[in-house]
């Protein structure tokens, strides 16, 4: 136990006994936690590419759908949760539907941000090629765009494996309800300290993760990843 | 009654609207938590955000410092300060944990605005014999404001938000009636603090959009 002394107090932050005593409950709430991050990310993407898509061919519906996602983005995510309450209760479903709707301004921005920048002179080259519409989207207009995209997956999923905590809530915030029983039940430091630095290493390794993602998607642009 | 209703009768129900719990007190209590965790996290950023800025150097720092403030949950942070016997339970923890909360994204904020500032308009102010202070001064700070009142009114709008968490540590803020409302499954405190809390945010988003404007110089916007 490297971290405490014989004469430490009796409720300390740091307890390498905790983390050995608790590695089942430790790994079932990282599980948790990675699965609603993983489910809200994706219906983030799932729900923000066919808008994003939508507001880049229609202009006159692109004020509409980025006032739509600021709006979701402004209200507190904990309000969101509250005001699914009514349709889903207190659920998973509550928590998930709740960040979707809070990441989806991110990640439309970015899918717009790396849709606009698309060269012109790589449109209509491909146009001359031959290539129809569906063509130039997914062969050309897509992975140009996918640095800016994979950008936004970024912060949003950092964001959202901090917002998952807040879940704890209703029941469901993976890490996030270790931090909260540990609080509740009389100030377990040793709980709320190992439950933080669980959501920090893993808000870590998930951008790492897509920083290696972005390397994938973009090997044209190797030096040039942030 | 439905949901919907039962929200509508606490929302007009006249009790709500006096007294110590009453939600006057309670759109007060949030504001004061939420201004002054951003005026301490103001005042430790945009200082460093400028000088940063205005030396070009440090960049990093500051981004790197952006995103490891990110990875930290508010949440977490705040139940480690109303758990940490210098500060206990109460408003105190929450202000501390979101001055954390925003300081991260004003000090990256302050920096990327003042490296946008044009380099010739630097070179010029300083080829005129303007000294450092000058040059940020009268140089960055003017051409730099619009984009730095946009990151303040973004993070400020935030802060508000996040101040609802605070209820959970025992602090006020409308964010009382939410966390009640879930732990007692009660909808009118849990959806009526959830429409409150909304507009309050909303509303800061307005008044401070009406700021950012006014105070971004047009050559700028």
């Amino acid at each position: 136990m490297p971290f405490v002394s014989a004469d430490a107090p009796p409720n300390p932050w740091f307890s390498w006994r905790y983390v050995q005593e608790n590695a089942d409950t430790l790994l079932a709430a990282t599980l948790e936690h990675i699965v609603l991050t993983v489910s809200s990310v994706v219906g983030a993407l799932l729900l923000a590419l066919p808008l994003a898509l939508l507001a880049y061919r229609v202009p006159a519906t692109r004020a509409i759908i980025m006032g739509i996602g600021g709006l979701l983005y402004t209200v507190p995510a904990l309000a969101l949760m509250a005001l699914l309450w009514p349709v889903f209760g207190l659920s998973k479903r509550s928590v998930v539907i709740a960040l979707v709707l809070y990441a989806l301004l991110i990640v439309i921005r970015n899918i717009l941000a790396g849709l606009d920048d698309v060269p012109r002179d790589v449109v209509d080259a491909a146009r001359g090629m031959g290539f129809g519409r569906r063509r130039l989207l997914v062969y050309v207009e897509l992975p140009l765009a996918a640095p800016s995209i994979v950008a936004g997956l970024r912060v949003a999923t950092v964001s959202t494996i901090g917002l998952v905590t807040i879940g704890a809530l209703l029941g469901y915030g993976g890490l996030g309800n270790l931090v909260l029983s540990g609080f509740v039940a009389n100030e377990y430091r040793a709980q709320i300290m190992t439950a933080t630095i669980l959501i920090v290493v893993l808000a870590v390794i998930a951008d790492l993760l897509l920083v290696a993602v972005q390397r994938l998607v973009t090997p044209w642009a190797k030096e040039k990843a942030r | 009654m439905n949901d919907v209703e039962i929200m509508w009768q606490w929302l007009t129900d006249p009790a709500q609207w006096s007294g110590p719990n009453g939600i006057p007190v309670r759109v007060a209590e949030h504001l004061a938590i939420s201004c002054t965790a951003f005026a301490i996290a103001a005042a430790i950023a945009l200082p460093i955000g400028l000088v940063l800025g205005h030396r070009g150097k440090g960049g990093l720092l500051a981004v790197n410092v952006g995103n490891i403030g990110r990875a930290v949950p508010t949440f977490a942070l705040l139940i480690i300060f109303a758990s940490w016997d210098a500060v206990g339970v109460g408003t105190t923890a929450a202000i501390l944990a979101l001055v954390f909360f925003a300081l991260p994204p004003l000090l990256t904020n302050t920096y990327t605005a003042m490296r946008g500032v044009d380099a010739d308009a630097r070179d010029a102010a300083v080829g005129m014999g303007l000294s450092g202070g000058q040059v940020l001064r009268r140089v960055e700070v003017p051409l730099a404001v619009g984009l730095m009142a946009a990151g303040i009114r973004t993070s400020f709008t935030q802060v508000v938000a996040t101040a609802t968490l605070a209820a959970i540590v025992g602090g006020g803020g409308l964010g009382r009636y939410v966390v009640d409302g879930f732990a007692l499954q009660d909808p009118g405190p849990l959806l009526g603090g959830a429409v409150l809390v909304s507009l309050l945010t909303l509303a800061a988003e307005a008044v401070l959009a009406v700021g950012q404007r006014a105070v971004t110089p047009r050559a700028v916007s």
